[in-house]
């Protein structure tokens, strides 16, 4: 919402209000500027500003008002005339190509000299004959061989608006020689409008907050209009038949208007605000939506007259019929749906209410009869109906937010008015208003305490009383309690008395100042402090993978099923279990929920195998399962680890490099992983997955339950991603499993004060008995006493035979209480030895 | 033989003048003081003397070697000072060479900033409440005030699925509505941190998914000033220990009043640059007291109990934190990008 503060002068006194600080306040008061545009007037100084501060300043000397005494013709050029100009201190010979000034090229003196905005030798304007906005500084140049130093400009060389048509013609009173700044200098304020302060996307509205915040009057206009003409009554009639959805209809009458553009003044606040003018009857519609908010709709009385074939003309609105069409003044026709409500004449529907008119009953420029249309509409059903029309406008804007139906009348009032005095029209007496639901405005009962809970500070109910009067509430103050009326411009106050103090409260917050309400600590009972086992779970787990060299990631939970399909070789048929399904995706490749987050992580390592070798992530996650239990989905964490290429990245001593990542790698992460979490007992089986290569794929098992399955990735979904030639490793983790096998706390070992004893042994054995055979074998054998079990080597040769290998292990022997001696030793490992003999017919090999 | 005695130890002292190593240090010891040595011929000599001269001569004998022994030590510890020496100069290492490779693991940054965030409102007593992601439009808007057509919902650009009413949250304020339920009539500090997401066109600027998180405060007289003493405590915790905040009306469906905190710019200490948009300020976070139908919607009687509710996105933290001028590297995992946290 754009606010000249000229405009907003009509309604509150700012003068003495430096325009820094009266936005700073407005903007804390929830009316948020977003900038200020400085049209003439100075932008503060300094460095420190609140805001983004655009525009340019007027010399008070250099740019003043001037008047235009003769419009001469140029000697060698039929566009450029020669212009005769009082500066109010001499007569200059000025030059000027504005089409506007053609009409008067030599017809002498003027019978009324035009005022315009002269700029002089020096001054700095924008270049009207650039796009944007540049500066120039004026010089003394020759063109077409007349001596040019000065200049007429336009609104855009002032940085009023776009306007560089013509130049800018002026009011007849301004004075001649005055500074153009102290005439009509200005900032315009850009302000964002919350939807609970629709009511202030005018400028009546923000000058009743400004009048508020700074403690200063609202003058608010009259609304009085006058009425010379025949009454209205019997000019037409008028009738509502949806009142729930049009609550209210007012209608005034003007005749023998004259169409013509509006008065200058007018045009200027229109485009200071971006709105392009267009006539006197058009613009009062426009400025009267501005000024106070109501927007209003101008019909060609005698083209309703013509439908009506005679007779008085009948405006009625009625909600849509099925399968009913319109065409609005875009041009466009619309299907209507029967939630739409229309404005009708006895031919037909005319107008969507409230969102655009036809264009059989627009004004134009033959127009001499116009009746002024104020309405109000039901908000949601507006809203609807954009919804389902897929149109937008300013009336619309605020229609769909809320409009009091008090504005309607009001609105026409001033419109018949402003018609009357840039028209010359003669309005009839009296309006035709139908109100059959009159809205009831809310009363609140407000407590001093209320104020004390709800915001913590103490009011008195007088201190309440002034800021709620000041916002236009009528305000009845009692013994314990005061009973605030909504003013009857606002419908954001409920009708639940609740609710209605809580907005009331943001009313007496805003007013007193956020400012000043003190920063205080709450002093309410610190609530019961619950265990939050799955959160910490996961936190540590992060730290555990971080610790062991993993870079987390976290990555898009949309995507396709052809992305999650590469996860799997093309032979292979995804499950298929419905995906949840976006039916508005933004990206047409991302348009269900993940079911695979192994798919996300392989993503990332492709995109990162760009522009490296090595590449080690986790990322901890949902992946989201269509329920059979309802409508939501299960969202299930897991985890995957997945790394790829060089154990090492060679540098300036390690020339080579310490060989490929492969599976032992991932392996040795896993287990440190599952040691971190103090997992017991987890063993590792071959396992099928179709994403993994079958003869390197694992499942890692505590008891029956399946915590992971790791692998390296299977050759044909190597090939479907854009992978380098080493081998991409990966674990996919149940987190669900993870949290119910690891221990809430874990005892320790006391660590033994007597020395260990270190011995290793060769086995020689079966190629097809798996290591963790024998490993266990050991443990159980060696008791507590063997206290670590270490492989060493595996060792293949034809010594050793075909389908045979050595697998050498490194044990360690330790006594919590005691010293063991070599007979000790020797007698447990002969055990050992024995057991593995008989059990897996392993060969002891000589050391 | 004192004499000769005096003649030994002159020698042995020439002798030790010029010795610069070890090894001619053993020899000479060998030489001057060893079994073999002139010295201890007269060690063995001493039954030879008469009664009146022994203890003289053993005397003078014992000084002797004792001073031997003594110059012995001295240079011994000489050499090995002098070896340090050539040892620490032999040793000088290039130390402007790179350090040996190491990989590395760190934390995703919204990660590091969610634990900021986690920790700080743990301190005063917010626990983290975690709720889903894919919800119903009744908790993601109705219970937030926002009935069908309510227009509060153009705010949120949402997401629909294929199944009637369930969309994907667009904030994590359905969890608000969750942990009431939960926990009525218990009183409520918690954080709600999580995956949300928005219809919108991804930019520098906007993501179509980010997290948040909100917090809810509700009890027994919780006031606005509470809020704001909590909130700027908390970004004088995050930012600056005199950071300057403000608050600004502003309008949620779900909270009455409602306010925006903005702390100073922390790049031009609000004088106003690219990244405060020359305003000095930076909006940080969304506010307000918890709305009456909200708190209904949970459970709890807006006319007994009141509260507070905030939220923030950690990826904007983390980017004004960072000076970080594309939201969309937090999905894309670049390692380069992520090994800078
Ligand atoms: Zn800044």
């Amino acid at each position: 919402m754009k606010v000249p503060l000229s405009w907003l002068k009509d309604y509150v006194d700012i003068d003495e209000i430096p325009i820094e600080e009266l936005s700073r306040k407005i903007t804390v008061a929830g009316l948020e500027v977003e900038e200020i545009k400085f049209v003439g007037l100075n932008p503060p100084v300094g460095d420190k500003h609140d805001f983004k501060v655009l525009g340019m300043p007027w010399d008070k000397e250099l740019i003043v008002v001037a008047e235009v005494t003769e419009v001469g013709a140029h000697p060698d050029a039929d566009r450029l005339v020669l212009c005769q100009l009082n500066d109010g201190e001499q007569v200059h010979t000025v030059l000027t190509g504005a089409p506007n000034l053609y009409e008067y090229k030599g017809k002498g003196l003027l019978e009324k000299p035009l005022k315009v905005a002269y700029a002089k030798l020096g001054a700095t304007i924008y270049d009207g004959h650039k796009e944007g906005y540049h500066l120039t500084k004026l010089k003394k140049a020759k063109i077409r061989g007349v001596e040019s130093y000065s200049m007429i400009c336009s609104e855009k060389e002032l940085g009023i608006s776009e306007e560089h048509e013509g130049i800018m013609v002026l009011d007849d009173d301004a004075p001649v020689g005055m500074p153009l700044a102290d005439y009509m200098g200005d900032a315009v304020l850009d302000i964002a409008i919350t939807p609970n302060i629709a009511r202030d996307a005018n400028i009546l509205g923000v000058a009743r907050e400004v009048a508020a915040i700074f403690g200063k009057d609202l003058k608010e206009p009259k609304y009085d209009f006058l009425a010379e003409g025949d009454p209205i009554n019997g000019q037409v009639f008028l009738e509502i038949k949806e009142p729930e959805l049009n609550l209210r209809f007012v209608l005034g009458l003007i005749k023998n208007v004259e169409i013509k553009p509006s008065p200058e003044w007018v045009q200027r606040r229109l485009r200071l605000i971006d709105q392009r003018p267009i006539n006197n009857v058009v613009d009062v519609t426009n400025y009267v939506m501005f000024d106070i908010g109501q927007p209003l709709h101008a019909f060609d009385y005698d083209v309703l007259l013509e439908r009506a074939e005679g007779k008085t003309p009948h405006v009625y609105t009625r909600t849509a019929e099925k399968g009913e069409k319109i065409t609005t003044l875009d041009g466009i026709e619309h299907n209507l749906l029967p939630h739409n409500v229309l404005v009708c004449d006895d031919k037909g529907s005319h107008s969507i209410a409230g969102i655009m008119g036809g264009t059989e009953t627009e004004v134009s420029d033959q127009t001499t009869t116009v009746l002024l249309e104020g309405a109000h509409w039901n908000y949601i059903n507006i809203r609807k109906s954009l919804g389902n029309l897929r149109m937008h406008s300013e009336a619309s804007y605020r229609f769909s937010r809320g409009v009091h139906p008090a504005m309607a009348e009001r609105g026409v009032r001033r419109g018949l008015e402003f018609m009357r005095l840039w028209s010359g029209g003669i309005v009839s007496k009296g309006l035709l208003d139908e109100y059959p639901l009159p809205t009831a405005d809310p009363v609140v009962e407000i407590f001093s305490r209320d104020v004390r809970r709800n915001l913590g500070v103490d009011l008195s109910l007088k201190e309440i009383g002034k800021i709620l009067s000041s916002l236009g509430f009528s305000v009845e103050i009692g013994e314990k309690s005061l009973k605030a009326t909504t003013p009857d411009h606002r419908l954001d106050i409920d009708h639940d008395p609740i609710i209605a103090k809580a907005d009331i409260m943001e009313e007496i917050a805003r007013i007193y100042g956020y400012d000043n309400i003190p920063e205080t600590r709450m002093a309410d009972v610190l609530p019961k402090q619950r265990a939050n086992p799955s959160l910490e779970f996961e936190e540590n787990l992060r730290d555990l993978l971080v610790a062991l060299g993993l870079q987390e990631i976290i990555t898009y939970r949309m995507t396709s099923p052809e992305r999650e399909g590469r996860r799997l070789p093309p032979e292979v048929k995804p499950d298929n279990k419905p995906y949840v399904e976006l039916v508005n995706p933004i990206a047409a490749d991302r348009f269900v929920m993940r079911k695979s987050l192994l798919s996300s992580v392989l993503e990332i390592i492709e995109g990162n195998l760009k522009i490296r070798e090595r590449v080690a992530v986790f990322e901890l996650g949902h992946i989201y399962i269509s329920s059979e239990a309802g409508p939501l989905p299960d969202e299930k964490p897991r985890l995957v680890i997945a790394m790829t290429g060089p154990r090492q990245n060679t540098d300036w001593q390690v020339k080579e490099n310490l060989g490929i990542t492969d599976f032992y790698d991932l392996k040795g992460i896993c287990d440190e992983f599952l040691n971190g979490l103090h997992i017991e007992n987890f063993t590792y089986q071959g396992h099928d997955h179709p994403s993994f290569h079958p003869g390197k794929c694992a499942s890692i098992n505590v008891e029956n339950r399946q915590l992971a399955v790791i692998g390296e990735i299977h050759p044909a979904v190597h090939a479907q991603h854009n992978f380098r030639d080493t081998p991409v490793l990966a674990a996919a983790f149940n987190l669900e499993s993870l949290i119910e096998s690891a221990p809430l706390r874990h005892d320790t070992v006391p660590v033994s004060v007597y020395p260990p004893i270190l011995e290793d042994i060769a086995l020689i054995i079966d190629e097809d008995i798996p290591a963790s055979k024998v490993e266990a074998l050991i443990d159980q054998t060696g008791g507590k006493t063997v206290t670590n079990v270490r492989l060493f080597d595996v060792y293949r040769s034809e010594q050793i035979g075909q389908g045979k290998k050595s697998l050498a292990y490194s044990l360690t022997y330790q006594d919590p209480d005691r010293t063991l001696t070599d007979k000790d030793v020797a007698k447990l490992r002969n055990k050992i030895v024995k057991r593995l003999e008989r059990e897996l017919s392993t060969e002891l090999r000589d050391a | 033989m004192l004499e000769k005695l005096e003649q030994i130890k002159l020698d042995a002292l020439a002798a030790m003048d010029k010795i610069t190593d070890q090894e001619s240090l053993l020899v000479w010891r060998a030489t001057y003081t060893g079994k073999k040595s002139a010295l201890m011929d007269i060690f063995n000599q001493m039954r030879e003397l008469s009664k009146e001269e022994r203890p003289l001569v053993g005397k003078r004998a014992n000084e002797v070697r004792q001073d031997l022994e003594k110059r012995y030590e001295e240079k011994q510890s000489e050499i090995k000072k002098e070896l340090l020496k050539e040892s620490l100069q032999s040793e000088i290492l290039d130390v402007t060479l790179p350090g040996r490779n190491l990989s590395h693991g760190r934390l995703h940054p919204t990660t590091q900033t969610l634990r900021r965030i986690y920790k700080i409102f743990a301190e005063m007593g917010f626990q983290v409440y975690r709720s889903r992601e894919v919800e119903t439009d009744d908790f993601n808007f109705t219970h937030l005030n926002m009935p069908q057509h309510h227009p509060a919902r153009d705010m949120w650009d949402t997401f629909y699925t294929n199944t009637e009413g369930v969309i994907l949250r667009t904030h994590t304020s359905p969890g608000q509505i969750h942990a009431m339920k939960e926990y009525f009539p218990e009183p409520i500090r918690v954080i709600l941190p999580g995956m949300c997401y928005r219809y919108e066109q991804v930019s520098t600027r906007s993501e179509m998914q980010f997290t948040q998180v909100e917090g809810l405060a509700v009890g027994h007289d919780i006031t606005f000033g509470d809020l704001k003493g909590t909130l700027s405590d908390f970004a004088r915790r995050l930012f600056d220990a005199d950071v300057r905040t403000r608050f600004r009306a502003s309008h949620f469906p779900f909270t009455e009043p409602s306010a925006e905190m903005d702390v100073e710019c922390f790049v031009c200490n609000g004088d106003g640059c690219s990244v405060c948009k020359q305003t000095g300020w930076l909006e940080i976070l969304g506010s307000g007291m918890v709305h009456p139908n909200v708190l209904r919607a949970g459970g709890y009687d807006p006319e007994v109990y009141s509260g507070f509710a905030f939220g923030m996105g950690p990826e904007r933290l983390t980017m004004l934190l960072h000076r970080i001028g594309d939201i969309r590297n937090f999905w894309r995992n670049d390692m380069r990008f992520l090994e800078q946290f």
